[in-house]
């Protein structure tokens, strides 16, 4: 396998660039968002270059590798810190380094108002550089690395601005829900170890027959736990949501394009696992199935436009979750929605924050209404966006998803209709709640209640929305023009064993979609056309209500997983406090009584010491007497 | 009459001279029991001397002797000391060792 | 095994009827010095009990050390003693009340057993040979045969112990002496107390006494001008006393009185 030197340099520079803006202080501030900006463009430029160089190179030797430094020696255990760049690799340095530089020029304007930009973009930086890592890891430690790194990143973005107790807790909730899919990829890593003595892709590629059904069962089931915590599917989505008190461009560069789609990336890493373990990948399908319809419902009824978008990025990521459990031929599909999503998903947040930015940070859909005629570029990329993620041909999400949901029907039988039905249905209320958020936000009466118009964003700020509306324009039907994307991708994922049979013929599926499509828009204007109320109505159905508190997401955990630790807890302190405080304290008393009463000896009198001279001359003479008895 | 009646009487006078340090509480009287605490040693070591029939008995109980005349008059210097500042011979009023 | 206490041990008669004489007399002495409450009284009480040891190391053939005994203890250092004890005052007699909760009772119970444990041992103790006396080590003279011991064989510890008596001196010389803390009151201080007073009555000194040639006037108050005397003119203690005369016994009679 060919090396390369770059590799390095696409961690190192984002990494040093966060080090210099954090420990050069308030000097930064006047040029540390330039700095930030221009060493995420130069990363982006060095990806390129890759990319270009990659595709200049025959088929079998597009992977290269840097090995860095000798990491862990110990016994049997040879850990290496080195990368490894391949075809899947690239198109996530691609879309991280691409999309993470348009966000950060939009955060030059976004953030011009913030006090603290510099460290914004510190941060941003350190998000970058981990993401970086943990795309480039070349095993399973490796990217545990830049797994926890984007974790902490998320985790001091979303309480970026932490003086508000809520995105406090909200920042805690994310890295504590990470941190149970966090334990899975451990144990994942440890199972690797036990079982093939090696924790790199390609060694344990390689030695895949040596373990048994039940360990690579074992192995998937943990790495689905993992990728269930960072990219926010049942059972642990619940974080996405609350993730939303961060910074727009946050919500959109780490919660909607990159970092949330980790979890993809790991389970299309670990292909050669999933598909000699079918249970563990009906698992797969199993979650991505359950948390695509749990966000599309969670999104039909949230006010707060960000929520709303939040919950179709877990459906979305549900999307992706369920292609990547349909084998060899859903990662590439799998891996296509998640180029496409993070183009349209990115600029729709990018929209709803520029929406956000004329309306003075309010964030609640009932209170927007007529907004397109303020903000038509917004509008305009705004709906580019919408089209993309509904699926209206050409858009790019059209291409993608529709592919997923055709390959969900190829699966046959009744495991093939039942997830051909829910990605239908899915696909379904994704375009009602779209068609809802931009008929509040951007048709209608206006209601925001103030005599201030919204006005329009600076270039800064439109112009990497333009151009991330271009790839949700384009992306889709670039990518799957005679299945370029499938073929660039096959050297990783395994080549298709045989060829998959088709059940029904694409134009149907296609056809069928479009028409769920339209009845969900048509629903949508129906419900929403016309004047609205700037307060949601009370008299709404149960599922309503139940979607409102996010399928009860937040009480099950409370009531199953909080109450009883807290009280878990509370025990525990009880049993510190008075069994081993107690001992300890009953040692302390009882030195300090004992030190009181002999304190007493010590009065200063002169004629009580000479009384114990006394006493110690009697001891004495008793001591003689005994012996000499 | 037994030698030992010597020795006995020693005893009797130590113990007696122990008492008095500890009780009384004018330092004078104090410093009087200390004197007859020594006398009380000495004369074991006379009679120890007259038993082993030879003088270091005697000699040691000289010794012991000037030591306790360099004993008094610092004792007794350091009593009129304290008296001087504090205006009392009592032992007991100089505890400030107490805290 | 011989037991030295009992059978060999043991003294001539006239010595045995000195020792049941003395012995008991010097234990009262030294209860006596226990319990009385005058420290002169204590001091003369140790005396005596000295004076009773001095003429016991006589005859047990220690003659330079009762010589000692007498000339040193009971001469020099007991009278030093008494010495201080003028000096702090030959009234300070000691209460005999206990401040100290639970020290006397204690007290006397360890130092009792530890005499009765004491006693018992020296009736336990045995000797490996005879004894002799001291009549060899004496031929040459009691002050001889230690003045021999003390040349010869201590004469390094005589040399310490001469310079621990000449530290002790010098140390009770340094104790001895006493340095001013302040300098002491001068008629300018006693003037500036004067003005500090609040009222300035006395700005001007005390009136003196009353001076009048039929009598040591200092006795006799002064005169006011308003006629009545002064009691601040005389002192305090002759106030104190009663020692003071009428001033108006020597008053001028008037013109016309004289005349009658």
């Amino acid at each position: 396998m060919q090396t390369s030197e770059n590799l390095l340099w696409l961690i190192a520079l984002p990494l040093f660039s966060s080090a210099i803006l954090l420990l050069a202080g308030k000097r930064a501030n006047s040029w540390g968002h330039i700095m930030g900006t221009i060493v995420s463009a130069s990363t982006f430029t060095i990806g390129v270059v890759e990319f270009f160089a990659m595709q200049g190179r025959p088929e079998e030797s597009r992977a290269v590798t840097q090995k860095l430094f000798t990491w862990i020696s110990v016994g049997s255990f040879n850990v290496d810190a080195s990368l490894l760049l391949d075809q899947l690799s690239i198109c996530f340095v691609l879309l991280i380094t691409g999309v993470g530089t348009l966000i950060h020029v939009y955060s030059i304007a976004y953030m011009s108002h913030d006090l603290d930009r510099r460290r914004f973009f510190a941060y941003l930086n350190l998000f970058i550089a981990a993401m970086l890592l943990l795309v480039l890891g070349d095993s399973y430690l490796n990217l545990y690395v830049g797994w926890e790194g984007v974790g902490l990143a998320s985790y001091l973005l979303i309480g970026f601005w932490n003086q508000k107790p809520a995105y406090a807790t909200a920042a805690k909730k994310a890295f504590v829900a990470n941190r149970v899919g966090d334990v899975g990829l451990s144990l994942a890593v440890m199972i690797a170890f036990a079982t093939f003595g090696d924790v790199s892709f390609s060694g344990m590629k390689e030695n895949i027959d040596q373990a048994s059904s039940t360990q690579l069962t074992a192995i998937g089931l943990m790495l689905l736990l993992a990728a269930c915590g960072k990219s926010a599917q049942f059972p642990l989505q619940s974080w996405l949501g609350d993730a939303m008190a961060g910074p727009t461009p946050v919500s959109a560069l780490i919660h909607a394009a990159t970092m949330v789609t980790a979890g993809v990336y790991l389970i299309t890493r670990s292909n050669f696992v999933f598909d000699e373990a079918p249970v563990a990948q009906l698992m797969v399908l199993i979650i991505g199935g359950i948390t695509l319809l749990f966000g599309a419902i969670i999104g039909t009824a949230k006010d707060d436009i960000k929520k709303a978008l939040a919950a179709s990025t877990m459906s979305q990521i549900g999307y992706m979750i369920l292609a990547t459990g349909l084998g060899p031929i859903g990662y590439a599909f799998a891996i296509m929605h998640l180029l496409t999503h993070g183009f349209f998903k990115a600029s729709m947040f990018l929209g709803a924050g520029s929406v956000m930015h004329g309306m003075k940070d309010e964030v609640n859909m009932r209170k927007y209404g007529g907004i397109g005629k303020f903000m038509p570029i917004t509008a305009l990329t705004f709906g580019l966006g919408y089209l993309a993620i509904i699926g209206v041909p050409p858009f790019a999400g059209f291409y993608s998803k529709d592919k997923i949901i055709e390959t969900a029907f190829n699966e046959g039988g009744i495991k093939g209709l039942a997830l051909g039905l829910a990605t239908l249905l899915g696909a379904m209320i994704t375009a009602f709640y779209m068609t809802r958020v931009v008929i509040l936000t951007f048709f209608g009466n206006e209601r925001w209640g103030h005599k201030d118009e919204p006005h329009e964003s600076p270039a800064l700020m439109l112009i990497p929305i333009g151009l991330l509306s271009v790839g949700s324009v384009a992306s889709g039907y670039l990518l799957s023009r005679g299945e370029s994307l499938v073929h660039w991708l096959e050297p990783v994922v395994n080549p298709l064993k045989e060829h998959h049979k088709e059940l029904l013929p694409p134009i149907v599926v296609s056809l069928m979609t479009l028409a769920v499509v339209v009845i969900g828009i048509s629903i949508a204007v129906v419900k929403y056309r016309g004047d609205q109320l700037d307060k949601a109505p009370e008299k709404v159905s149960m599922l309503t209500k139940a979607a409102r508190r996010d399928l009860f997401q937040d009480d099950f955990n409370e009531a199953t997983l909080m109450r009883p630790g807290q009280s878990l807890v509370k025990n525990l302190l009880n049993i510190d406090y008075l069994l081993i405080d107690g001992l300890v304290r009953a040692v302390g008393g009882v030195s300090i009584s004992t030190g009181n009463k002999l304190r007493t000896l010590q009065n200063g009198y002169v004629r009580s010491y000479a009384l114990l001279m006394v006493i110690g001359a009697l001891a004495l003479i008793a001591t003689i007497w005994a012996v000499t008895a | 009459m037994a030698i030992a009646n010597y020795l006995y009487l020693s005893a009797i006078l130590f113990t007696i001279g122990a008492i008095g340090v500890v009780v009384r509480r004018n330092s004078i009287v104090v410093f009087m029991c200390i004197e007859l605490m020594l006398n009380a040693a000495n004369l074991a070591f006379v009679t120890f001397a007259r038993i082993n029939s030879n003088l270091e008995g005697q000699v040691v109980a000289f010794f012991t002797m000037v030591v306790a005349a360099c004993e008094v008059v610092v004792g007794l210097a350091i009593i009129v000391t304290i008296y001087r500042s504090r205006r009392s011979a009592s032992v007991d009023d100089a505890s400030l060792l107490k805290r | 095994m011989i037991n030295l206490a009992l059978d060999i041990g043991t003294t001539a008669v006239p010595e045995s009827y000195l020792f049941y004489f003395l012995a008991p007399l010097s234990v009262l002495a030294a209860l006596g010095m226990l319990l009385v409450k005058k420290a002169v009284h204590s001091a003369l009480l140790l005396a005596w009990v000295m004076i009773s040891l001095a003429i016991f190391y006589i005859a047990q053939d220690a003659l330079f050390l009762g010589i000692v005994q007498i000339v040193v203890y009971t001469g020099a250092v007991m009278m030093l003693f008494l010495f201080i004890l003028m000096l702090v005052g030959v009234d300070t007699s000691d209460s005999l009340e206990e401040n100290i909760p639970g020290l006397r009772p204690v007290s006397i119970v360890a130092a009792i057993g530890f005499g009765g444990l004491l006693v018992s041992l020296i009736g336990r103790a045995t000797f490996g040979r005879p004894i002799y006396g001291l009549s060899a080590a004496n031929a040459d003279g009691n002050a001889f045969g230690i003045a021999e011991q003390l040349f010869t064989k201590y004469v390094f510890a005589f040399e310490v112990v001469s310079a621990l008596l000449i530290t002790a001196a010098l140390g009770a010389m340094v104790l001895g002496h006493s340095q001013r803390s302040k300098s002491k009151f001068a008629q300018r201080d006693l003037s500036i107390a004067r003005f500090r007073k609040n009222n300035l009555n006395d700005a001007a000194g005390l009136p003196a006494a009353g001076v009048y040639a039929l009598h040591n006037a200092v006795d006799v108050p002064a005169l006011l001008p308003t006629g009545k005397a002064a009691p601040t003119s005389i002192s305090n203690v002759l106030q104190a006393r009663g020692d003071m005369i009428e001033s108006s016994t020597f008053q001028m009679k008037s013109e016309e009185e004289e005349e009658k």
